[in-house]
């Protein structure tokens, strides 16, 4: 252990004989005065860094218990990636499973209003005794076409339907992703708080340093974390335009 | 009536096109971002465009900027449907040009109703 409570008045004791030394002239002297004044210096300087390098290990050590930040970079930040990119998927699959549902019932609505509203006509003539005999056996022979129908594309309908109900599932799914990663963000705040702690800056609110830039697209506002300026709804937006002019 | 619709979420593009059919527009286009509905507006006697705004690419603002600035097309009706609905943005598509914004999520009354104002604005100006 070196002593280091000495280290000024050893300066003091070398810096008087430095001046005895250059008094006299005496070369060799001044310049072994000059090295015993740079060893306390050096000695002082390892071992300030030694006691920093102490301490920036032991707080490592201890950070690396808390949170495992090397092994969330490199594992469960693309894992992160990956379970939102699949909840794109998933919910493009859900869309397009039920608007291929909506755009296959639409033609079956269609048709049965077209067909229930000819046969309404006719029904209508043959109540009123309008309808020849030959007219009356046509119609007859529609209906029975059209019951036909109507069973088999009821049952088609029903099938869309159920196929739309069941492309909800993607809802309950997603969910379940989005709440882990939700989890890791939650694990690498923490993590990061730790870490301004240890580097001993303050965390100051960033709220303010907000550029209300508009090429910074948002996209759909989170109803806790609502931007200040977003307008709540159409009618807002349709106010702020006919203030404009529109 | 020949429309382009573009949007970088096939899903969405789907819908609009599907409720502007209910609305008895039939002839509409697709393009999912400013890049590939420029040439098409360009090149295909488009009578109305309905763009999103967050789109990779050229985003929506920079493609009616575009729009305005082509002698051609200067003054095709634009309708903005985007989720963006802060008001600086609102009041910047507005400045740049767009005939009508929709917030999404959004209903086909309110598309029905947007679309109908732009035609009559503009058989009011004719």
């Amino acid at each position: 252990m070196i002593e280091t409570v000495d280290a000024p008045s050893q300066e003091l004791e070398l810096a008087q004989q430095l001046v005895e030394h250059i008094k006299a002239g005496n070369s060799d002297d001044i310049t072994q005065v000059f090295e015993e004044l740079a060893s306390i210096r050096e000695t002082t300087l390892f071992q300030e860094l030694g006691k920093l390098t102490r301490e920036f290990h032991e707080t490592l050590n201890s950070f690396r218990q808390d949170i495992d930040l090397a092994n969330m970079a490199e594992q469960e930040f693309p894992d992160a990636k990956e379970r939102l990119n699949y909840v794109i998927t998933m919910t493009q699959q859900a869309a397009d499973r039920t608007l291929n549902s909506v755009e296959g019932a639409l033609p079956l609505c269609d048709s049965l209003t077209q067909n229930t509203n000819q046969l309404k006509l006719r029904w209508k003539r043959f109540q009123s005794r309008e309808l020849s005999a030959d007219e009356f056996r046509s119609l007859v022979h529609d209906i029975d076409g059209f019951l036909d129908a109507s069973y088999t594309d009821s049952g088609k309908l029903k099938e869309q339907l159920n196929d739309i109900l069941m492309a909800q599932d993607y809802q309950d799914l997603t969910g379940q992703i989005i709440r882990k990663v939700i989890s890791l963000v939650d694990n690498v705040e923490k993590g990061l708080v730790n870490l301004i702690k240890v580097s001993g800056a303050r965390i100051t609110s960033v709220e303010n340093e907000k550029v209300n830039d508009v090429n910074v697209l948002e996209g759909p506002q989170i109803p806790s974390m609502k931007s200040s300026t977003a307008v709540n709804g159409q009618d807002e937006v349709d106010d702020l335009l006919s203030s404009l002019g529109f | 009536m020949k429309i382009l619709i573009v949007d970088d979420f096939s899903t969405m593009r789907r819908i609009i096109k599907n409720l502007l059919r209910d609305l008895g527009f039939n002839n509409t286009a697709e393009a999912d971002d400013g890049n590939t509905g420029l040439p098409m507006l360009q090149s295909g006697n488009f009578d109305f465009l309905v763009t999103d705004w967050n789109m990779p690419g050229m985003p929506g603002i920079d493609l009616l900027k575009a729009v305005r600035a082509d002698e051609k097309l200067s003054s095709l009706p634009v309708l903005m449907v985007t989720a963006e609905s802060k008001r600086e943005q609102i009041v910047a598509a507005a400045e740049a040009g767009v005939n009508g914004y929709i917030v999404k999520p959004f209903t086909a009354a309110t598309l029905k109703e947007k679309i109908d104002k732009i035609f009559e604005r503009i058989e009011a100006s004719a």
